[in-house]
């Protein structure tokens, strides 16, 4: 940074003159907060990109047949749809964006431990991303396997899997260094007097995040690349016609990919726990028990990665013991929920649009976790498992949930990140549209996957038409929320009034400063608050 | 619910009552407690939050409570389940092949039928098996499900209970054709079963070893042999033909000779027939040897 900027003038990090200019002003900074804005931008650009692909397999679906588009077209869709959304989406999601802009500052901190390893995380994720899509343009043709890659299909299909599980490959490593920079950051750079419970529950859930993203990630990697040396050299790692085991590609892909669930969820809880007190005015309750179940999660979500596979030929034994695994990993997810409310209770409630997403973020998860106990349980995962009603169960948690949650993150951050307030009116409106959609969507998809719908299916039998004309409205009428709010935001940003410091009297750091922040965060002393929801 | 399908449905469909039960509870419990909570104290009625301090013991409720009704959803997901998993003596024994993208059903007596027909009230245990990738074996009637797993001897039983027809499909991503692979399991009463059976005709033994390797290796699931275009080209009238198709982009037209033959085996997406997609068939280079592509070549000499 420059010497003549001065202790006590403020320039904001937007304005702020370093010494590269213009884009690579951007593209070379190490400020989090700027990092933590390209995150945004690329991720947002991901999002709009999925949903359409989401929209086109709807339409598809509107009638048993052809409607628009041939099975190759729709099984490489559904393939990508799930990679855009699972890789470049859910899992950087929370964590790369807020986490990066918002970590810092609430605890008290000028930036990440380590600014150019924050950088390069940056970089390493674009050109995932970038070979994530010429994976669908090159040659052979997108690849058909599903987000999953299973084996044997992926190591014989004749599409494009090596390109694609390679852009899965690189954006590990983006997911880990950033989660290795937060546990650091969170160790070594709290301000003078911050100890771990005196944090928000955000940091906490970041933190809890981050050791997943670090021990579980290599795991991915490491079965993405036997994937590829099967492919190329015809190493029976899981081909068993080559000597491999099916089932050893199942179990290695879930004990990452099931506690990559809680890298999408936690985070959510995370934000959650800091708009509730924020609008009820209200000390959040049971801090350290909201605090402590993000680790319990974190902890036992490594151990559950077996319940995606009763059904696969695993041993008896093994299909009880990851079911009751799953069942306890239950309760601290319900702890989390009991202490919400309790946040509400005799709190002073304003409902803007930040709460509204919270709380419908709260009706969705209860949707999407109990629906979880079904599967969980063993004779009725036998049922629904491969069906709609996972498709159903996973997008109340990852998009009702994680999705959600970001819309409530961004609708409550974007005046301190960008010193502009959007139309609160419209923001409501793009909500309603977002809420009523989104059941629309994704609940009839619960009732036919009981009755045996299968998912990945590109026709179907005539009975299941009724829920999957719903689903295609409700699809239309989501992607319109999803555009109405893009749109407000970007507005918002553009040319809104102008924000003050603190238009939703939080009580956590970063609302103790200016909006925008000025480069290194805070210009004058810190006083950490004993509790940081304290209202008093 | 409780039909009698199955007998497995009774186990099954008590643990989806008590789960949706105990979530139902929880649902318009605690989403009532929010909405009314959102009317009472809005800022309008109540413009200052009280601060209420944390209460050890109702977290220590509200912990323990869910901790036991867990417990009780997993045993009476367990309860339902157990029974799939101990197989009685004494059952019929059928053998399920799946490959892509149809199923074939194998019966004592080396007799074959497309659809699994079986007798009423006789426990049945099915052994599956896979000729190629990953398929599932889901009767959703009958609340079965399990996956067909190359070499592995994943099986399922049941006791069918009740006569009619029933919807059999595959549940794991198998490829381009994996939502036609479906098909129906008819249960009749036990004296038709036994006429069936007897009627149903031997597997003939094949002796034409073209014929034998594209079965072996699964090409008929995309080239007909009677001419029906299905995912690839027919095989029938293909030798000798004129071909119009496209290599790096090129339109061109040729005359498939045996070169040809071997080229699309072996590199499938260089010579690609037009109206066809790309990408779709693997590279069977190093699967069918030389003299197993010159048997082929042979056997589809003699499909005019």
């Amino acid at each position: 940074m420059s010497k003549e900027v001065g202790k006590t003038e403020y320039v904001s990090y937007l304005d702020h003159q370093g010494q590269y200019k213009g884009i690579f002003a951007w593209i070379f900074a190490t400020d989090h907060k700027r990092i933590g804005l390209l995150y945004m931008y690329a991720i947002a650009a991901f999002f709009v990109i999925g949903a359409f692909l989401g929209l086109a397999m709807r339409i598809e679906l509107i009638a048993p047949g052809e409607t628009i588009m041939k099975p190759q077209t729709y099984n490489g869709i559904f393939t990508v749809h799930g990679i855009i959304m699972i890789f470049m989406v859910v899992i950087p999601g929370l964590s790369a964006v807020f986490g990066n802009f918002f970590l810092p500052i609430m605890i008290g901190a000028k930036d990440v431990a380590f600014p150019k390893l924050n950088r390069f995380s940056w970089w390493i994720f674009m050109i995932g991303s970038v070979m994530a899509v010429l994976s669908q343009l090159l040659k052979s043709g997108p690849p058909d396997t599903g987000w999953t890659f299973y084996a044997p299909y992926s190591t014989t299909t004749g599409t494009n899997v090596i390109m694609a599980t390679s852009a899965a490959f690189v954006l590990g490593f983006s997911s880990i260094l950033t989660g290795l920079n937060f546990i650091v950051t969170i160790h070594q750079m709290r301000a003078p007097g911050m100890k771990f419970f005196n944090m928000p529950l955000f940091p906490w859930a970041i933190y809890a995040t981050a050791w997943i993203q670090l021990l579980a990630t290599p795991i991915v990697g490491i079965t993405l690349v036997m994937l590829i040396a099967e492919r190329l050299f015809g190493i029976g790692f899981f081909d068993p016609a080559l000597g491999g085991d099916p089932l050893l590609y199942q179990h290695l892909f879930w004990i990452y990919s099931h506690p990559a669930v809680y890298v999408m969820i936690l985070p959510a809880m995370g934000v959650i726990s800091e708009v509730i007190p924020t609008f009820c005015q209200r000390k959040i309750y049971g801090y350290k028990a909201i605090a402590l179940s993000s680790l319990a999660i974190a902890g036992v979500g490594f151990l559950v990665w077996g319940h995606h596979m009763y059904t696969s030929g695993m041993s008896e034994q093994a299909r009880w013991f990851f079911s009751l695994l799953t069942f306890i990993v239950a309760v601290p997810s319900a702890i989390k929920v009991f202490n919400w409310l309790s946040t509400m209770y005799k709190g002073s409630i304003d409902m803007q649009p930040p709460f509204l997403y919270a709380v419908s973020f709260i009706f969705l998860f209860i949707i999407g976790g109990t629906t979880g106990l079904i599967l969980g349980s063993v004779a009725t995962d036998v049922q629904v498992h491969d069906t709609s009603f996972v498709v159903a169960h996973f997008h109340y948690i990852i998009f009702g949930g994680m999705g959600f949650a970001f819309f409530s993150a961004i609708h409550y951050w974007l005046p301190k990140m960008y010193g502009r307030m959007y139309n609160i009116k419209r923001a409501k409106w793009a909500w309603g549209f977002l809420f009523f959609g989104f059941n629309l969507l994704y609940f009839p998809q619960f009732i036919i996957g009981i009755q045996g719908m299968p998912r990945r299916y590109y026709d179907y039998l005539p009975q299941f038409q009724w829920a999957q004309v719903i689903s295609t409205v409700g699809g239309f009428i989501v992607v319109s929320g999803i555009l109405m709010m893009i749109s407000n935001l970007i507005a918002g940003v553009s040319k809104g009034e102008i924000a003050t410091a603190n238009p939703w009297h939080g009580s956590t750091l970063e609302w103790q400063i200016p909006s925008p922040p000025s480069l290194e965060n805070f210009d004058e002393d810190i006083i950490v608050k004993e509790n940081p929801y304290d209202y008093e | 619910m409780f039909s009698n399908a199955s007998n497995f449905v009774h186990g099954v469909d008590n643990a989806f009552a008590l789960i949706f039960g105990i979530s139902l509870f929880f649902l318009v419990t605690l989403t009532g407690t929010m909405i009314y909570f959102i009317i009472k104290y809005n800022r309008k009625r109540h413009p200052k939050a009280e601060q209420v301090k944390d209460n050890m013991w109702l977290e220590v409720t509200w912990t323990g409570i869910p901790l036991i009704l867990v417990f009780i959803m997993f045993y009476a997901g367990w309860e339902g389940f157990l029974p799939m998993r101990i197989v009685p003596k004494n059952t019929m024994h059928v053998k399920a092949v799946a490959k892509m993208w149809k199923y074939t059903f194998e019966y004592e007596g080396n007799k074959e039928s497309d659809t699994l027909v079986l007798a009423v009230n006789v426990p049945v245990k099915v052994d599956l098996f896979s000729k190629d990738v990953l398929h599932g074996f889901s009767i959703p009637a009958f609340r079965i499900k399990e996956d067909i797993v190359p070499f592995k001897n994943n099986y399922s039983w049941f006791t069918p209970g009740e006569i009619g027809d029933f919807e059999l499909y595959c549940t794991v991503y198998c490829g381009v054709s994996h939502s036609y692979m479906y098909t129906t399991v008819r249960v009749i009463d036990q004296q038709s079963f036994k006429k069936w059976l007897a009627n149903l005709p031997e597997k003939k033994a094949d002796n034409n070893l073209g014929r034998m390797a594209i079965e072996k290796n699964g090409c008929t699931a995309c080239h007909s042999l009677d001419g029906a275009k299905i995912v690839g080209p027919t095989f029938k009238g293909l030798y000798g033909s004129t071909r119009s198709v496209t290599t790096n982009g090129q339109k061109r037209t040729l005359i498939a000779n045996e070169d040809y033959i071997k080229t699309s085996i072996t590199e499938p997406d260089k010579d690609v027939v037009t109206d066809f997609p790309q990408g779709v068939m693997k590279s069977y280079k190093g699967t069918i040897n030389d003299k197993e592509i010159q048997l082929i070549t042979d056997y589809l000499k003699t499909l005019k």
